[in-house]
């Protein structure tokens, strides 16, 4: 099967890639096995930097409504952030005070959203907090399980009941001017976010939860159906399993589940995500990029890869694809001809020029697509 | 040292790293309140039904079995097969009655053939499906799938000497479904193929590919099934045969289930069964054929990608045949599933959870207001024609009418 670009890899890399190159009519096919770490999303563009227009035109063009307000984001337990580029279902503060009195609202018995921590985190910063629950006759199947008392359930349960919600929080609520929720509404639809904003009686702020994530969910099925709607072909579910390479240029890829039928392009877009995505593999002796075998730079030793300190910040993050300044994939010392690397399979290798995470997905994904479409290869 | 080989597990569950993907796709989850999810139900409940099988919970059942918590999967669990097969290895309760009603496809069919205008004239009565709901608990909403009174493998049986005729040969496993209810796609198949330049061949006697056997409680007649067909797709291979065929759900079923699910090896045949499409797709593509269509074709078709088929990952296929086909104006549908599931919506018990699943798709149907439906799967056209009014065609029936022959 023959296209211009085929794209390994349906997360924010890939999409942002395919959805730029499909606007240009170019005809793109995305590879993606399984779902990807938009699901994971916290819905802030760290490092867009000077994306941050184009991303927010792209995602506006998919239905993803953005911010790019200067200020500080509160994060699911407690600490804050510089915001950069935000879905809608951020808030973004002016500073850490975020309030005088705040009313933090969790569901009974869910798990993934942690109060308590808000709490504490906010008393310190001068902002009075109150805890109170809510429960619905109509989420008490959920708890049947409690494994599935999970954020993207109670989201299902929202999409239908969420004005119920609301008017319990009306109750609720005495004096404050700030009411905090978790990030549980909306998945289908992201106006609710604003009809819950007009509805309650002070400012409401949705804070991130544990994964899944509600806006990352909504977001990334947003995006696959833009592409879809340019005519893209997204193949969910399937995975690479070999590449026809020579004298540095990669004629067709194999999947598992078209295996014979392979896929023919002009260009490839490796977009197959870090260590989490499989993009990059570790083992007790190596680290390697499991499809094309390219470059990969990495202590011998293996104690190097990381540090004992869990929370800080581990050499192994950097690891990532070397590429030329075009970021065309290098394997054995030489870049590929028409093989580009874009997002996390990098890891922390091009942070000075693309910056890490959200941002170096998104303006690596761009870079590329405008040499593509440039047609200077 | 490759670890790795050493700690492979059952449909790989101790790659589960909990991120609950799987659950946010289910389409069970949202509409039944008393099943787990898939999470729960597969690799969790693995863990535990390992310690011991007092841990197995009934509540499996409303599996589906669509697969879609595998093509979401990041971590490349089979958590469908690991549902399955727990069914299979714990699940107590002996199958009912209905269920082996419902189960027992080729069976039903051979039966009801010979009376079917009678069979026919009745399942559609109210007072039969009154008498269906509450002696069997099958859903009067339901009407039974019409039988035919004369099965495809007859009809083609009548015209071996004339499919013989074409240097080029295929083998058709065409199913339960085209053999006693539908022969009319199975005849479709055969002109679109003869417009090709290939002649069709029956199997030597397949037998149900057995998807409604496993559903129902019924793994060993199921394994029987699959040996049986395995030795006969064998057969066509050593004849230098493909085997092409129409059912998205048979082919998965052969091509994935019969290893996984009932330890039946295919490995020799496994690439041999194709669906219809792929391999039309494949002749057009090369060039090695053409098909010449009608001048004036105009339909504006939707298309419904069925679970079965998105886990075959060969919707695509069928997407690009149909879009080849001039004056046809394509709409893809989301991907969401119907509901149907096979047997399962056809349970009174069922009924309310298997409508609801299906919401969207009948929703985003009447919105798009297509000329008609197209779709792979014959379970799906029952559910989507009862649920929308919209007439619902195989893409290989559509094929059949557009060409000018």
């Amino acid at each position: 099967m023959k296209f211009d670009t085929v794209i390994i890899g349906g997360g924010l890399a890939g999409l942002t890639a395919g959805i730029s190159l499909q606007e240009t009519g170019r005809k793109v096919a995305i590879v993606s096995a399984g779902q990807n770490s938009m699901h994971f999303f916290s819905g802030n563009f760290e490092d867009a930097g000077p994306a941050k227009e184009r991303t927010a035109a792209l995602f506006a063009a998919a239905g993803v409504r953005m911010s790019a307000l200067e200020g500080v984001l509160l994060m699911p337990m407690g600490t804050f952030r510089q915001a950069s580029l935000t879905l809608e279902d951020v808030t973004v503060f002016p500073d850490e005070h975020v309030a005088e009195k705040a009313l933090i609202v969790n569901f009974t018995g869910f798990h993934d959203f942690y109060g308590t921590f808000l709490a504490e985190a906010l008393e310190k910063r001068g902002t009075t907090c109150r805890i109170r629950f809510v429960r619905l006759p109509e989420m008490e199947h959920l708890r049947l399980s409690p494994s599935e008392m999970r954020s993207v359930n109670i989201a299902r349960a929202m999409d239908e009941h969420w004005e119920k919600v609301v008017a319990d929080i009306r109750i609720l609520h005495k004096d404050e001017d700030l009411i905090l929720l978790p990030q549980v509404f909306g998945l289908k639809d992201a106006s609710v976010l604003d009809k819950i904003r007009t509805a309650l009686p002070a400012r409401v702020a949705f804070i991130g939860t544990m994964p899944p994530s509600v806006p990352g969910i909504r977001t990334q099925m947003l995006l696959r159906r833009r592409f879809e709607l340019l005519g893209g072909t997204f193949l969910m579910g399937d995975e690479v399993t070999s590449a026809a390479l020579h004298e540095g240029v990669v004629s067709s890829i194999t999947t598992r589940n078209l295996d014979t039928v392979r896929l023919f392009a002009d260009h490839f877009i490796l977009a197959s995500g870090g260590f989490f995505s499989k993009g990059l593999v570790s083992t007790p002796t190596q680290v390697y990029e499991p499809l094309f075998g390219l470059d990969i730079d990495y202590p011998e030793d293996r104690n190097a890869w990381y540090d004992a300190d869990f929370f800080a910040d581990q050499p192994y993050m950097d690891y990532g694809v070397r590429t030329d300044a075009q970021l065309h994939a290098m394997k054995d010392g030489e870049p590929m001809k028409n093989l580009f690397a874009v997002g996390s399979v990098l890891g922390n290798t091009r942070r000075e020029d693309y910056g890490t995470a959200a941002g170096l997905a998104i303006r690596t994904a761009f870079a590329v697509a405008d040499i593509i479409k440039g047609g200077n290869v | 040292m490759k670890l790795q080989e050493f700690t492979a597990s059952a449909h790989n569950f101790e790659e589960c790293m909990k991120c609950t993907i799987c659950t946010a796709y289910c389409p069970v989850v949202p509409v039944n309140p008393r099943y787990p999810g898939p999470k729960q139900a597969g690799p969790d409940g693995e863990r535990l039904r390992l310690k011991d099988p007092y841990f197995f919970n009934q509540a499996l059942k409303y599996c589906l079995n669509c697969k879609r918590c595998e093509v979401v999967c990041p971590s490349g669990v089979k958590v469908a097969d690991i549902i399955q097969s727990a069914r299979i290895k714990y699940g107590q309760e002996p199958p009912k009655l209905r269920d082996r009603m419902l189960a027992n496809t080729d069976f039903m069919g051979r039966l009801a053939r010979p009376f079917a205008p009678i069979v026919n004239g009745t399942t559609g009565l109210g007072v039969t499906k009154a008498l269906l709901d509450m002696s069997f608990a099958i859903d009067k909403h339901r009407t039974f799938p019409k039988y035919s009174a004369r099965s495809f493998e007859g009809w083609l049986g009548r015209r071996e000497k004339e499919q013989a005729k074409y240097d080029k040969q295929v083998a058709y496993f065409h199913g339960c479904y085209v053999n006693y209810n539908y022969p009319q796609l199975g005849k479709d198949f055969v002109k679109v193929m003869n417009a090709l330049g290939i002649g069709v061949q029956l199997l030597d006697k397949e037998k149900c590919c057995g998807v409604a056997l496993i559903a129902n409680g019924m793994p060993q007649k199921a394994a029987k099934n699959a040996a049986h067909n395995v030795q006969v797709l064998q057969k066509a291979v050593d004849a230098g045969l493909k085997i092409l065929t129409t059912s998205s759900t048979c082919t998965m079923t052969i091509r994935e289930e019969y290893p996984e699910l009932l330890k039946v090896d295919n490995a020799a045949v496994k690439d041999s069964v194709l669906l219809a499409t792929r391999y039309i797709w494949q002749l057009l593509e090369s060039g090695a054929a053409r098909l010449k269509f009608k001048e004036n074709y105009r339909a504006r078709i939707a298309y419904h990608t069925p679970c079965h088929l998105e886990r075959l990952g060969w919707g695509i296929f069928s997407t690009q045949l149909l879009k080849m086909i001039p004056g046809v104006e394509f709409t893809m549908l989301d991907s969401n599933c119907c509901g149907i599931s096979g047997t399962y919506g056809f349970k009174k018990e069922n009924y309310e959870a298997s409508q609801a699943i299906g919401k969207p798709l009948f929703d985003q149907i009447k919105s798009v207001h297509p000329d008609f439906v197209a779709c792979d799967c014959e379970t799906c056209k029952w559910q989507l024609e009862m649920s929308t009014g919209y007439t619902v065609k195989h893409p290989i029936s559509i094929l059949a009418d557009a060409l000018d022959v």
